[in-house]
């Protein structure tokens, strides 16, 4: 067992930049990496790549990172784990393999399976955003458990030196390796509370270290352009030590750290994980020098008996329009634009939407405040069952040049796919997850 | 004196579902009590009538000290569904910003 682990976490999205993990990797004294690359809707959309193409599925940004990153990880005996497996981590451990072949490296892989319940369900189970059968959502395209932390523990005791999953609950994703080398138990909810407010700071990667909180003049954030990501001193006793590369920018506050905290979480007394009920009231942050915050008090109760899974339907097509107007009265012309779209279009969509952008477009309401724009950019959203029907939307907007108000330019069309996501339960013994390795 | 929200506090916003979550962390931990005496949940209900359509719930953090607001129905389906260009709702937390609070 360790005293202390240090776990960074380079990624905390699929988007997310790479060269931050990279930076992490190299300087940050890391026992562990962690990749954080799946968000909710993603493993759907991965799933229907998988169906097009059985070696597909997984990150499509898992080549670029594994490549830049992997020697460095093995010459500074770093661990990675991450969620890059998406729909299919069996795939994804395969091209790990692959590159580490191609660069002359020796490696162990392991895969992290077993989230994949689509076979499982009826369809009747029912959906915990609408209170009807999952099947009244639409074609459901695929259905995944978060594993927790346990799931992972298995691959942590092989010699893997990278750990690819595919859908499991992001903190687990670093309760893992806090288990496993701190020698924590698995029914200890104090730890895993503790825990699993480390991994809930950490899992967004930048947004601990100053992304997504600067505000010129009121919070001001240095050096944003090389902006670093986080990493974390564990000690046995679940003291959690927040910290980033010396160098990098970005900064980590106890302001940056409570909009953490507190992100995308429901009832704070009750953050439901695979590992945990955790309870955040009672954290306690702490500035201890400049980019190093303290974070104490986590909590928690016994682990829920359900797993949640994320099921993916088939919600259609969205068809979108957009055209300029500049000028005196750009805001007149744009809505004498809008009311002609919404008159052709109103019979053929029950859903349709039309935004001023630069007026109303992105809170519905500007709260009083109504400048005179010099210009507006007029956008228009429809939901259609066909594709054919949704870019009837894009054909109205642009046909707005000649059969529309005066002055209007700079015409985009747009079609995509919907896949929607809702929820249900599944009993947690009905999910086993599996480890398989690979070698190169 | 009236001021805004952004004046005293800063907000991140987070989605699940259809469900807006919103911090509220005042710069100051002495304007705390004033936050939770007037930012109460029937206020923010009000104030963001035009964007959230479901119940508002009010979570307090004194130890932070921060409050959290949990908006049901808000983001007008969800992010994959939405037919809004800001389908997470990530721009919310300043349309909370915008609420008004009298300081002393």
């Amino acid at each position: 067992m360790k005293e202390r682990i240090r776990i960074g976490c380079g990624a905390g999205f699929s988007g997310d930049r790479l060269e931050p993990g990279l930076i992490l990797a190299q300087q940050g004294k890391l026992d562990y990496l962690v990749l954080e690359c799946l968000a909710e809707r993603t493993i759907a959309l991965a799933q229907k790549r998988k169906r097009q193409n059985p070696d597909t599925g997984y990150d499509p940004l898992l080549e670029r990172r594994i490549e830049m990153i992997l020697p460095v990880l093995l010459t500074n005996h770093v661990r990675l784990i991450t969620n890059m497996g998406a729909a299919n981590p069996l795939a994804a451990a395969q091209k790990v393999i692959e590159i580490a072949q191609r660069l002359n490296l020796s490696l162990t892989v392991a895969a992290i399976t077993g989230d994949d319940v689509f076979h499982q369900l009826t369809g009747d189970e029912i959906a915990l955003e609408t209170g009807k059968p999952l099947h009244e959502s639409g074609p459901i395209l695929s259905a995944n458990a978060y594993l927790g932390a346990d799931a992972i523990l298995p691959a942590l005791a092989t010699d893997a030196q990278v750990i690819i999953t595919g859908r499991v609950a992001d903190p687990s994703l670093f309760v893992a390796p806090l288990v496993y080398e701190l020698g924590w138990s698995l029914d200890n909810w104090e730890q895993l509370g503790q825990g699993t407010v480390i991994g809930h700071l950490m899992e967004c990667a930048g947004q601990l270290t100053g992304g997504y909180f600067a505000d010129p003049g009121r919070k001001e954030v240095a050096d944003m352009a090389h902006l670093g990501h986080p990493f974390v001193d564990v000690l046995a006793n679940g003291t959690a030590v927040f910290g980033k590369v010396e160098g990098t920018g970005g900064m980590l506050s106890v302001a940056t750290a409570k909009e953490q905290l507190l992100y995308e979480v429901m009832d704070p007394s009750r953050y439901f994980t695979p590992d945990v009920i955790a309870d955040f009231t009672q954290v306690r942050l702490l500035q201890a020098a400049p980019n190093q915050v303290h974070a104490t008090g986590g909590r928690g109760q016994a682990r829920p008996d359900t797993l949640k899974v994320s099921v993916g339907y088939e919600a259609g097509f969205i068809g979108e329009g957009e055209i300029s107007y500049a000028g005196a009265n750009a805001l007149g012309r744009a809505k004498l634009a809008g009311a002609i779209i919404q008159e052709r279009l109103q019979d053929r969509f029950a859903d349709l939407r039309i935004d001023y952008i630069g007026s109303t477009s992105v809170h519905r309401t500007s709260f009083g405040h109504y400048p005179a724009p010099y210009e507006i950019r007029l956008r228009v959203a429809g939901r259609a069952s066909t594709a054919q029907q949704a870019a009837l939307v894009g054909e109205e907007v642009e046909a707005l040049y000649t059969n529309g108000p005066a002055g209007g330019g700079g015409a985009r069309k747009y079609t995509h796919e919907v896949v929607g996501i809702v929820s249900t339960l599944i009993d947690r013994n009905q999910v086993v997850p599996n480890v398989t390795r690979l070698s190169a | 004196m009236k001021t805004k929200l952004y004046d005293i506090a800063h907000s991140r916003a987070g989605d699940k579902g259809n469900t807006l979550t919103l911090s509220l962390i005042p710069y100051k931990p002495e304007h705390f009590e004033l936050l939770r005496n007037q930012v109460t949940a029937n206020a923010v209900k009000e104030h963001l009538k035009q964007i959230v359509a479901g119940d508002v719930i009010r979570y307090e953090l004194p130890n932070l000290p921060a409050l959290q607001f949990v908006c049901q129905q808000a983001l007008t389906g969800g992010v994959t569904t939405s037919l809004t260009m800001d389908t997470h709702g990530k721009s919310l937390s300043y349309a909370l910003l915008e609420m008004e609070v009298d300081v002393q």
